[in-house]
């Protein structure tokens, strides 16, 4: 008996295969993550690798997987906007070193956006490549929504951003003792600013108060950079 | 649970309404996540919905850039044309912003607090 094409199509193309497959491959990722403690084997860069792969062999096309899968992907805005919820948290009980942060803030945020930006430019990367490589240090929903606002590519930046984040938490800690940085809050929050998320749970391996100070600086220069990178982008005439 | 999803929504679409209107090239979850800090500024109180709602959607914020990031799927071709100044970019970049962010933080801490000795190893 053969299946009804229109039946099997609505299998291969709805949600509820890919949504499974994700799921798994998420979970298998994971899962490898939580036994080998590697910082390479990053669950959402190997299920990324790992997605890749499989439209890649099952012929799927991108723009069918990423309908299917939307229900995710819608979840990502309210994610953003819960990330308030930790940063008051956090800003809260660290109060008395405003003047610092501040200042560590806006000339990390630069150093962050226009480093990259002036690395690529200089070596020779293309537009696309430079306006999705410029939010790389700010936390992935965030990298994202500023990527399509001034014309790079969202997914070419996720990855960039994750990629940004495993650098920072296996380079982050030789550069800091390197540089004779003894404090705990500079520590953990330069790791945050330029390592986001992955460089927090690097700085939380270390103590408490570098992963508090750690995931301020992601909070913080998610908002920085999203008001920053719009006028440098304007100023550097980089036109997406 | 339910009440404080309703909630990130409601500052979600508050921000996506703002650049809208404004055209202001912030995304709008970012203003709405920065409309939701400033009211629990001011409330100084995080409701217990809010807090379920927002530790549960973190909690699992990995697999949300899943379906994202597999868009890389598009670019593989641009990756493999581009992959050295984007990989000295990222490095390079990633190091820096780390070294510089320590050093201004730790020395307006110092200024800040002369008194206070770091010498301690």
């Amino acid at each position: 008996m053969r299946p009804n094409p229109t039946a099997w199509s609505a299998l291969l193309y709805g949600p509820l295969l890919w949504l499974t497959v994700t799921l798994l491959v998420y979970q298998a990722a994971q899962a490898l993550h939580t036994r080998t403690r590697s910082a390479w084997l990053n669950p959402v860069l190997v299920s990324i690798v790992v997605m890749t792969a499989i439209l890649l062999v099952t012929q799927t096309p991108y723009d069918g997987y990423a309908e299917a899968t939307s229900l995710i992907h819608f979840l990502l805005g309210p994610a953003t906007v819960a990330l308030a919820v930790p940063l008051y948290h956090r800003l809260n009980r660290l109060k008395s070193l405003l003047g610092p942060i501040a200042g560590a803030l806006v000339v990390g945020a630069l150093a962050a956006s226009l480093s990259a930006i002036g690395l690529g430019k200089l070596l020779g990367a293309s537009d696309t490549a430079l306006l999705s490589l410029a939010p790389k240090s700010v936390t992935t929903p965030i990298a994202m929504g500023i990527a399509e606002k001034i014309g790079g590519q969202p997914s070419l930046t996720a990855v960039l951003v994750i990629l940004t984040g495993i650098i920072g938490a296996v380079g982050g800690i030789p550069v800091l003792d390197l540089l004779h940085i003894k404090d705990a809050s500079a520590r953990g929050f330069a790791m945050g600013l330029a390592a986001h998320g992955i460089g927090t749970a690097r700085a939380f391996q270390i103590d408490e108060e570098t992963g508090a100070f750690s995931g301020l600086g992601m909070g913080l220069n998610g908002i920085v950079t999203a008001i920053i990178i719009p006028v440098l982008v304007e100023l550097l005439h980089l036109v997406g | 649970m339910v009440g404080g999803l309703a909630l990130l929504l409601v500052f979600q679409l508050a921000g996506d309404l703002i650049a809208t209107l404004t055209g202001i090239p912030i995304p709008g979850p970012v203003i709405g996540m920065l409309l939701l800090f400033l009211v629990l500024l001011v409330r100084t109180r995080v409701p217990e919905g809010l807090e379920r709602a927002s530790s549960g959607l973190l909690s699992m914020l990995s697999l949300l850039f899943v379906p994202a990031g597999t868009g890389i799927v598009a670019y593989l071709a641009l990756i493999r044309q581009e992959w050295l100044p984007i990989a000295a970019a990222l490095v390079g970049s990633t190091l820096l912003t780390i070294g510089v962010t320590a050093v201004t933080m730790q020395t307006l801490a110092a200024v800040g607090h002369p008194r206070e000795p770091h010498d301690a190893t």
